[in-house]
């Protein structure tokens, strides 16, 4: 009555399908984004191909990490992390000691290098960068720690706003929204 | 003090009150964050919108609305340094006479590179040696033409805890926003002493306001 598809393996609980990465520890070049094409004849697993990579909280990478995908980390890198045309996440638990290239850099967890994104850093309550970020557009949540310097002029997005504007240039969000507003939504200021 | 009673009291007696950690959070006071104008802060702005992407320096911990402000509407390039957590740092380990060697060692940027530095409040938790080594510094690092806007207090405190300043309705207020951290004894700094340390700078503004605190806007010449 039930049919049974031995192609696939059931995936244990927190693992990925074909092995577990847990015990993964390199110091070779890791390349996320060609990925094997494997054949899955499961609709849940065809999912999982057009899903956000993740790397999980044992992987310790060491070395240079590209890809062309959107990609999450939870675990350690140290190097260089390139992913140009790609959001980068790294997790609550990720811990990064690299140069980081992407579209945009989510960041919850520690960052201990420069940070370069062409669209946007947001830096999220409890993330920490200890390093240079360079972007146009810059969120730091309340809470998160950073200690380092922004250039907002660098990434090659939109230009700043006219001096002009510094005499009648309320703080970024007041104009948008009410001070209490802001005082009760300080992650959100900054974001356009 | 008898034996039963260190085991009834864990060693304390009753009503006595526990010795204050210098190495733990600083109490909070209760009530909302005030908003407070500054007069400073627009003389302060207006010192560095016309300059051609302005290199600033904050002392003060990182604030999300601040950096948008000057990173996107000034077209700043910002150097965060958070001080606060540095002498929080120090504080802990119960190390603040090195404090000063910390400071001089800090500060990366080339002589004359900056074009403003917003030191806040972070002189009143200096003790003297370190407050001149900061000051040493920001002299250095500050361009001609450059500004420094900073916060004195007029009575010495025993322990306070740190403050971040956050900039709101037209750059003409700041809410004054309680910081995690240890805190610390506030010192005074009389107005010849602020001039004598910045040596090579000059008031350009003076301001005392209603809470008592001076707001102080350097300059150094063209």
């Amino acid at each position: 009555m039930w049919k049974r598809d031995d192609a696939v393996k059931p995936t244990p609980p927190g693992g990925t399908p074909g092995g577990s990465p847990s015990n993964i520890q390199t110091n070779q070049n890791v390349n996320p984004a060609p990925a094997a094409e494997p054949v899955r004849s499961s609709d849940s697993l065809r999912g999982l191909e057009k899903g956000p990579v993740n790397i999980g909280k044992s992987v310790v990478i060491k070395g240079e990490l590209t890809g062309s995908e959107d990609l999450t980390i939870e675990g350690h890198v140290e190097g260089k992390i390139e992913l140009r045309q790609n959001i980068l996440t790294i997790g609550p638990n990720g811990r990064i000691k690299a140069q980081v290239f992407a579209k945009s850099v989510i960041i919850l967890g520690e960052v201990t290098g420069n940070v370069t994104a062409s669209e946007k850093v947001d830096l999220r309550d409890n993330g920490s960068v200890d390093g240079d970020i360079a972007a146009p557009r810059v969120a730091i949540a309340e809470g998160a720690h950073f200690r380092g310097s922004i250039d907002m002029q660098r990434a090659g997005g939109a230009k700043p706003e006219a001096k002009g504007a510094a005499a009648a240039a309320p703080a970024a969000a007041s104009a948008s929204q009410p001070a209490a507003q802001q005082a009760s939504q300080p992650a959100a200021a900054g974001q356009r | 003090m008898a034996l039963s009673d260190l085991l009834k009291f864990g060693g304390k007696r009753p009503g006595e009150p526990a010795p204050a950690d210098a190495r733990a959070d600083a109490p909070v006071p209760k009530g909302p964050e005030p908003v407070i104008p500054s007069k400073a802060l627009s003389k302060f702005i207006g010192a560095l919108s016309n300059r051609e992407a302005p290199v600033l320096i904050d002392f003060g911990p990182v604030i999300g609305t601040n950096v948008a402000f000057f990173g996107e509407r000034l077209g700043c390039k910002l150097f965060i340094e958070d001080l606060a957590t540095e002498v929080d740092r120090h504080t802990r380990a119960r190390t603040r006479e090195k404090l000063a060697d910390t400071l001089a060692g800090r500060f990366t940027q080339a002589d004359g590179t900056v074009d403003g530095v917003l030191c806040w409040d972070i002189f009143d938790f200096l003790d003297p040696p370190a407050a001149k080594r900061l000051a040493r510094e920001i002299v250095r690092v500050l361009r001609p033409g450059g500004a420094v806007m900073g916060f004195f207090c007029t009575k010495a405190v025993d322990r306070s805890p740190f403050t971040k300043y956050e900039i709101i309705e037209e750059s003409s207020s700041l809410r004054h926003r309680h910081h995690p951290g240890t805190g610390g004894p506030k010192f005074v700094l009389q107005n010849r002493d602020i001039i004598k340390m910045f040596e090579g700078l000059f008031v350009s503004e003076s301001f005392l306001l209603k809470s008592n605190t001076r707001e102080i806007l350097l300059r150094k010449r063209a």
